[in-house]
């Protein structure tokens, strides 16, 4: 058996996970574990300037690759700054360990010197946390909060660690446990066959299909089999924010991203269908609207690995809890049986009445000769990475026409807050897209807003050679609160305007990387070309553009999901 | 609408608080609470007292059950089922007649007279929830309640059904 003092079970223990990074800052409860992870170089330390950007950088790396990320943080403020990174991630379901220290054993409670109760603070917003009481409890503990942060609905998980527990000077037996059954905890993966049969009839009979897929899919890695039960459907197919790329976005039976946002052909599409197969998306209040008018029609299969997600907001009629991708799994077998050559001839009619809805091109905008329309710098930016870009985004009008006017071709590509909706998410997400996948494209779309929110991770990416590309979309104000204003409030901008803004570019040198202003349409595309040719160095593109710019399709509130307005003047 | 929600739980700390977290983020009051840790000791059972339509009761122990030291959870009020109440009640008699009448509904009430002092009378006294009030209004009647503590509801499912790891 092997001694160790509890720093270095820390240590080893994430070794025996399998983590590769982990995004921390120290401070004096856990300079006993960076003393142990000094000692290695198998586990990558990645040190953040500001310790809410190490778990939104956790969580990028998550969205990226599935995997858990990891944050280790100190004590007090330290494990108060991760609080909004983790209600992020929890709000999305995304696997997170976050690793704080704590003042030592005996002191807690006393109002000691950075004490805060972690555990209490971030109750609501873990999937569960850990006070570790002894050195020997380190190995279980972290093998427990793996476990439980990446299986069934994933989410954040805290183990807040005393500081007399992993002190360097003491020795213990290392034990990792080789299983981590919970009597307490398993989650479902397979659907009940009774229900699984209740859907594919429900499926089979209905004449105005819809497949509904939400984050579940991209969490239970589904595209492949949600592809073939679509194609096999003849179905029309429609995202939520978080579900972008789970279903291609080029492929012809997508409709586009449904809800506030959301195209009216997909709107139109769910209102009007008489069944909807909701796959690991929770109908949540951007999406349904106003849940009374909320698809009249239709019959509702819901199927979610949480069975909290189910009849939460809405109702189902055919309730199926199960991971999205063996539920589709069992679906298809059951569809083997089944003679599915009329079914392209019996949607036939339901595709022409959505080909009428496609028809009035919701999404078009008039780009004038010069000021800069937000809509087009997204699509300058899908054609110059081809479409293969990894697309961290921050919160606003940029991150809607983002998702609205990048076709996401394949899961995992499209990275935002979501559920919480955090400015200042995008700059470090893209972070951990970047440690995750290093020869990748890493873009970052924000605002001139958002990106102020984090900034300092600027001096992080100098240090460890992030070749980001930041693509700044420079209104001027808080955009999406200015629209709000607009519209609501009689377009008295109140405090959604800042008249000091920095020089982007010069503030990108500062950092040591490179900045390009771009203020006219005839510059876009030649600093497009010359931001993405940057292979080795991060380029901040300070774009500007209309101010005046609404994102639209917006649905109307109180309304139903397809009460929409399409343009300033516009409406469904 | 009242209901009884019957919870078993490792026996481990934060698990309790995490619980009532369900309730107190969602605004829902918790009328009574009682909790012991069972036969087997690294489990806890608790039961919960509080008001809600179907809806949110449906989503109080679907919540409940997410967390990860529930083992089970379930909803008592809808099937047949015992409840006990246990309170220990403390009343003051000035007189003869007020001891006798005190004397005389704690046996009406199968009640248990369980400490005397020259003044005071602790009593204890189990039943439902209502059988408790009204032992406690007949004896404001009679006597001068000094101090009253009772345990919050327990409750169990009748015949096989049960709440097992
Ligand atoms: C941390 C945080 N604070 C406030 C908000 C509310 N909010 C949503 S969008 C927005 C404006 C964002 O402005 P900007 O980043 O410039 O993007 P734009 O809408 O202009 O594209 C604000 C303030 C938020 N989502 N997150």
């Amino acid at each position: 058996m092997r001694m160790m003092s509890g720093a270095a079970m820390v240590v080893e223990a994430l070794k025996d996970v399998g983590v590769t990074h982990l995004f921390g800052y120290p401070g004096g409860a856990v300079l006993d574990i960076y003393d142990a992870l000094f000692a290695q170089d198998a586990v990558k330390h990645v040190l953040v300037r500001h310790e809410q950007a190490a778990a939104h950088m956790a969580d990028g790396y998550a969205r990226a690759t599935g995997k858990t990320g990891t944050v280790l943080v100190t004590s007090g403020p330290g494990a108060t700054n991760t609080l909004t990174g983790i209600a992020t991630a929890y709000m999305d379901s995304i696997p997170m360990v976050v690793l704080s220290g704590q003042v030592p054993s005996m002191h807690i409670g006393e109002d000691a010197f950075q004490e805060t109760d972690m555990v209490g603070c971030s109750r609501p917003i873990v999937k569960h946390s850990f006070l570790v009481k002894k050195a020997t409890d380190i190995p279980m503990a972290i093998a427990k909060a793996y476990y439980i942060a990446n299986t069934g609905r994933p989410g954040p998980v805290v183990v807040d660690l005393p500081k007399d527990i992993v002190n360097v000077q003491d020795s213990h037996p290392y034990v990792f446990p080789s299983d981590v059954s919970m009597r307490s905890y398993n989650p479902t993966l397979k659907g009940h066959n009774k229900q699984i049969k209740k859907a594919v009839a429900s499926l089979l009979k209905a004449k105005r299909p819809v497949l509904y897929v939400g984050g579940g899919a991209i969490t239970s890695e589904a595209s492949g089999v949600l592809t073939i039960l679509a194609e096999i459907l003849k179905a029309p197919v429609c995202s939520t924010l978080m579900g972008l790329g789970a279903f291609s976005s080029t492929h012809e039976q997508f409709i586009g991203m449904l809800g506030m946002h959301g195209t009216l052909e997909a709107n139109k599409t769910m209102h009007n269908s008489d069944c909807i197969l909701a796959l690991g998306a929770r109908f949540d209040d951007r999406v349904t609207n106003n849940v009374d008018k909320f698809c009249p029609h239709a019959d509702i299969i819901h199927v979610d690995i949480d069975p909290a997600s189910i009849s939460k907001t809405v109702n189902a009629h055919i309730p199926v809890v199960g991971s999205v991708k063996t539920v589709i799994d069992q679906i298809l077998e059951q569809l083997e049986a089944q003679d599915l050559t009329q079914q392209e001839e019996k949607l036939s009619d339901w595709w022409e009445q959505i080909s009428e809805w496609r028809a009035r091109k919701c999404l078009k905008y008039s780009q004038g000769d010069t000021v800069i329309k937000p809509q087009k710098v997204i699509e300058a930016v899908y054609e110059h990475t081809k479409g293969d870009a990894y697309i961290s985004s921050d919160v606003g009008q940029h991150q809607m026409f983002a998702a609205l006017y990048y076709p996401f071709a394949k899961p995992r590509r499209w990275i935002n807050s979501g559920g919480l909706g955090t400015m200042g998410f995008g700059l470090p997400a893209a972070m951990g897209v970047q440690f995750a996948h290093p020869e990748a494209c890493s873009v970052v779309i924000t605002g001139d807003g958002s990106i102020q929110m984090n900034i300092q991770e600027l001096s992080t990416c100098l240090q460890y050679n992030l070749p980001i590309k930041i693509i700044s979309l420079n209104n001027r104000a808080l955009g999406m609160v200015r629209q709000w204003q607009d519209m609501i409030y009689k377009g008295r901008h109140s405090h959604s305007y800042m008249d000091s803004m920095p020089d982007f570019v010069k503030l990108a040198e500062a950092y040591g990387h490179v900045g390009i202003k771009v203020d006219t349409l005839d510059q876009l595309d030649d600093a497009m070309a010359r931001c993405f040719a940057e292979k080795e160095r991060l380029v901040f593109m300070d774009i500007a553009v209309d101010q005046n710019e609404h994102v639209y399709p917006m649905q109307i509130k109180y309304g139903a999901m397809d009460d929409m307005r399409l343009s300033k003047t516009e409406r469904t | 609408m009242r209901r009884i929600i019957s919870v078993l739980m490792e026996n481990a700390p934060g698990a309790l608080s995490r619980i009532m977290g369900v309730f107190s983020q969602r605004g829902y009051n918790v009328d009574s609470l009682c909790v012991a840790p069972t036969s087997d000791e690294s489990l806890s059972r608790l039961t919960i007292i509080t008001q809600a339509d179907n809806k949110v009761t449906e989503q109080i122990t679907k919540q409940v059950n997410k967390l990860i030291d529930v083992l089970r959870v379930a909803e008592l009020t809808d099937s047949a089922h015992v409840e006990r109440e246990l309170m220990l009640i403390k009343v003051a008699t000035r007189t003869e007649i007020a001891r006798a009448e005190v004397k005389r509904n704690v046996d009406i009430f199968r009640a248990r007279i369980l400490d005397v002092t020259s003044q005071h009378y602790t009593i204890e006294v189990t039943g439902t929830s209502d059988k408790l009030t009204a032992f406690s209004d007949v004896m404001a009647q009679s006597a001068e309640i000094t101090e009253s503590a009772r345990t919050g509801v327990c409750g169990l499912s009748r015949g096989d059904r049960a709440l097992r790891p």
